[in-house]
């Protein structure tokens, strides 16, 4: 239907913008928040002059990420001497891509009616008819093991990239990456099997939905809510798969330089930054949607807010989709805000702590949690 | 005819390694630039995987021949080459070397001297802590904690610069006194400044010290045995956090330390934790060395009245023939230092920091030798990185507080 291939292609051109303009914003909120955070002013030099004026913009050192950005792409393309071409090329698409396409699976907003919402052209309301789409990219039975599946990709790249540069220290980011992603991951992994034995799908849109409502007659029924023990370890885990201190060993640049993309310079090392950022946004994405109820906001439906006593706030269409899509975009950005926190605050592991970490701890807190949840839901189904 | 190839000659600074093989350990440089390496030095290490199996530390890259220049300058314009030797306190190594020329002379400071030495001493002695700690904690990626005793270094930085023009390299000590008195006010700000560090160090000792990811980091790592760390010469809080009760400033008491209140800290273990513990613990007997040294202060002159070492005022160099002459003889000749040798030692932040100077007589020394502590402490780190992670060398390394300035000279 070339109704449904219009609205995908709109859904795909929001979720690439909503994420670059994440991993651009996201710099600059690091900057600001980290001066915040240690009684500094932050970035507050760069400037857009309004041409044949001498009226400059400089809104808080919102531009400092397209001056970065900028700079990365004008300065010079440096290889070294000897690597391996193709390996050392691709590398930084093969850690950028799979995070772009992780936002694929995840939902952003309820129902979209197109119909509904564009009432006012009634030939383009017409021609759309009767059809609503979740908002999401890819509603996937899967999307869950999609998320890991791509999520797992990006260890590829990193360990490309400390191979194919022939330089020790990112040898040693590469081999530090790839056994701290892969443990990591196993336990990521672990964390959310709670969640798909207490919803019973792997559908990340069913999971959502089945988040709103309420527990207890005034707790939003959240991930968070059922599974505290699985949302903090899930966000641990997620924190080292992106590999940002407390857990920045295979880049960890008093030790081994830049790790795995210590010979890569210009955009190319850009990339390997704005995925990190990108990743930052998507590990909010990913906890919003597993923990923090998705679009969800407590008493809002597709109608409106049904609050309890029996009032009822019936909204437009176009109001509740507005107010779903910023919902969601709101709690990425404190999730993204928080991890940003947590880098500021602490210092980093060592190589073998990381694992210990992993292994020692997280695994067996992961299993207990999961024991628990299990006989749980076993109980109160029988 | 081809000259006959030369003989590949052995790498002069691997000589201690045996070439990478297969299956062997895999050697890297770690410096002499590396974001590790604070000065620049280089660590040779042996890595089996993740862990240092032998290294060898190579010193010397910021050597500038400091004690061969000193031969050939005044006593006087030496000041600003000690100022770069531990140039993080630069004020210390200015007092100790003047306290030396005027032993050798026989010249004894004023009493308002001698406090605002010993004040300045300590000021400087938190500076470079500070330093220190920063350092070492924004390498173990707590940047925050880094940039909040960064903050009260530069206000001390900027207050220092308020009383000797400079920020860095102070040249603020002369041969039988100072450069000039302190301006109004300094001591205010500097009550004010004391409680600053008081609220920045809180927040730094909340952030940290019992930060579970930092004292696994810390804790049993570098760890050096007091007949290790006296065998190899080590002073100053390294020695200290070994358990030995060591330090100059209580065993051979100069400038005023013998009429202040004061406790040498020690460590337990002699690990990078107890280096962080006795350091931060050292800052806070320095605040409370400076807070009575506040109340002791007396006025007075800050300099001798000698002319063999002291300029005379300027408006007499104008007017006064005599005096013209003395300050032509003073900045043409230098002091005049009567023939001898002395060896006079300060406790510096790293350590026991010593001058060992030799006249001839006459306004230039014949040798000026610096017991740096840095250097000495170089000859024997590789005891506390060997057996350890490579993660392990940066903290350490930190801990051990290289100064490129004072090592190398």
């Amino acid at each position: 239907m070339i109704q449904d291939l219009v609205i995908a292609i709109v859904y795909i051109g929001y979720a690439l913008t909503v994420l670059l303009l994440f991993g651009t914003v996201l710099t600059w909120v690091e900057r600001k928040q980290a001066a915040v955070m240690s009684d500094r002013i932050g970035a507050n030099r760069a400037y857009v002059r309004i041409p044949f004026t001498q009226v400059k913009l400089v809104w808080w050192g919102l531009f400092h990420g397209m001056a970065d950005g900028l700079k990365m792409l004008l300065k010079e393309d440096w290889k070294p001497a000897a690597y391996d071409r193709l390996a050392y090329m691709i590398a930084p698409w093969v850690v950028f891509t799979p995070v772009l396409l992780v936002f694929g699976v995840i939902p952003f907003g309820g129902t979209l009616d197109p119909g509904k919402l564009l009432s006012a052209l009634p030939a383009v309301a017409d021609w759309f008819g009767e059809r609503s789409y979740p908002m999401q990219i890819a509603r996937l039975d899967a999307g869950l093991l999609i998320v890991f599946a791509f999520g797992g990709l990006s260890v590829i790249g990193a360990m490309l990239a400390g191979w194919s540069s022939s330089n020790k220290f990112s040898m040693l980011g590469a081999l530090r990456a790839g056994a701290q992603m892969i443990s990591y991951e196993l336990v990521m992994g672990l964390t959310v099997l709670g969640l798909i034995l207490i919803y019973g799908t792997l559908d990340l849109n069913a999971m959502v939905q089945q988040q709103s409502g309420l527990v207890l007659g005034f707790l939003p029924a959240w991930g968070i809510v059922y599974q505290p023990f699985a949302a903090t370890l899930f966000l641990t885990a997620a924190i080292a798969e992106n590999k940002r201190i407390p857990f920045d060993l295979p880049e960890a640049e008093s030790e081994l330089i830049a790790g795995f993309y210590t010979e890569y310079s210009a955009m190319k090392m850009g990339l390997f930054m704005f995925a990190e950022f990108i990743e930052i946004a998507i590990i909010g994405a990913l906890f919003t949607t597993l923990f923090l109820g998705g679009y969800n906001l407590p008493f809002l439906n597709d109608s409106g807010f049904a609050l309890p006593g029996g009032h009822v706030v019936p909204l437009a269409h176009g109001t509740v989709v507005v107010l779903q899509l910023s919902t969601f975009l709101v709690k990425v950005l404190a999730m993204s805000s928080f991890q940003i926190l947590i880098r500021w605050t602490l210092p980093r592991f060592r190589f073998d702590q990381v694992l210990m970490f992993a292994w020692k701890f997280m695994l067996p807190l992961c299993l207990a949690n999961l024991v628990v949840t299990a006989v749980v839901v076993f109980l109160l189904q029988r | 005819m081809k000259p006959p190839p030369l003989a590949t000659l052995p790498n002069p600074v691997r000589p201690a390694f045996a070439p990478e093989g297969e299956g062997g350990p895999v050697i890297v440089n770690i410096g002499p630039s590396h974001p590790a390496t604070h000065g620049t030095v280089q660590i040779i290490a042996a890595l089996d995987g993740e862990r240092v199996v032998r290294t060898d530390v190579h010193a010397g890259y910021l050597h500038r021949g400091f004690e061969k220049e000193c031969e050939s300058h005044t006593w006087h314009n030496l000041i600003p080459y000690v100022d770069r030797l531990n140039y993080v306190s630069a004020l210390i190594n200015d007092f100790a070397y003047c306290d030396a020329v005027e032993q050798l002379m026989g010249v004894t400071i004023t009493p308002r001297c001698r406090y605002l030495r010993t004040l300045l001493s300590e000021y400087s002695r938190l500076v470079d802590h500070l330093t220190c700690i920063a350092a070492g904690l924004m390498e173990l990626g707590a940047m925050t904690a880094f940039l909040y005793l960064v903050m009260v270094r530069d206000y001390m930085y900027e207050h220092l610069a308020n009383l000797t023009g400079a920020r860095v390299t102070y040249t603020y000590g002369r041969i039988g006194g100072l450069a000039r008195d302190l301006p109004a006010d300094w001591l205010t700000r500097l009550a004010d400044i004391l409680d600053k560090y008081e609220v920045f160090v809180a927040r730094v000792h909340g952030l940290i010290d019992r930060n579970r990811i930092f004292i696994d980091r810390m804790r049993d790592v570098g760890v050096i045995s007091t007949a290790d760390a006296l065998h190899w010469g080590y002073t100053g809080p390294i020695l200290r956090s070994t358990g030995a009760v060591l330090d100059l400033r209580r065993d051979t008491p100069y400038l005023a330390y013998a009429e202040l209140d004061f406790e040498v800290p020690v460590g337990i273990k002699g690990d990078n934790y107890d280096r962080y513990y006795v350091r931060m613990r050292e800052m806070d007997e320095s605040v409370h060395m400076i807070r009575q040294l506040m109340e002791m202060l007396p006025a007075g002159p800050i300099n001798v009245d000698d002319h063999r070492c002291t300029f005379p005022d300027k408006q007499l160099v104008y007017t006064e023939i005599e005096s013209l002459i003395n300050h032509f003889k003073l900045v043409m000749d230098g002091p005049a230092v009567p023939a001898g040798e002395i060896y006079v030692a300060h406790e510096s932040p790293n350590g026991e920091l010593g001058f060992y100077l030799v006249s001839t007589g006459g306004g230039v020394p014949y040798k000026v030798h610096v017991r740096a502590p840095s250097f000495v402490h170089m000859g024997g780190v590789h005891k506390m990185l060997e057996g350890y992670q490579l993660a392990d060398i940066v903290p350490t390394f930190g801990s051990v507080n290289m100064i490129g300035g004072e090592c190398d000279r």
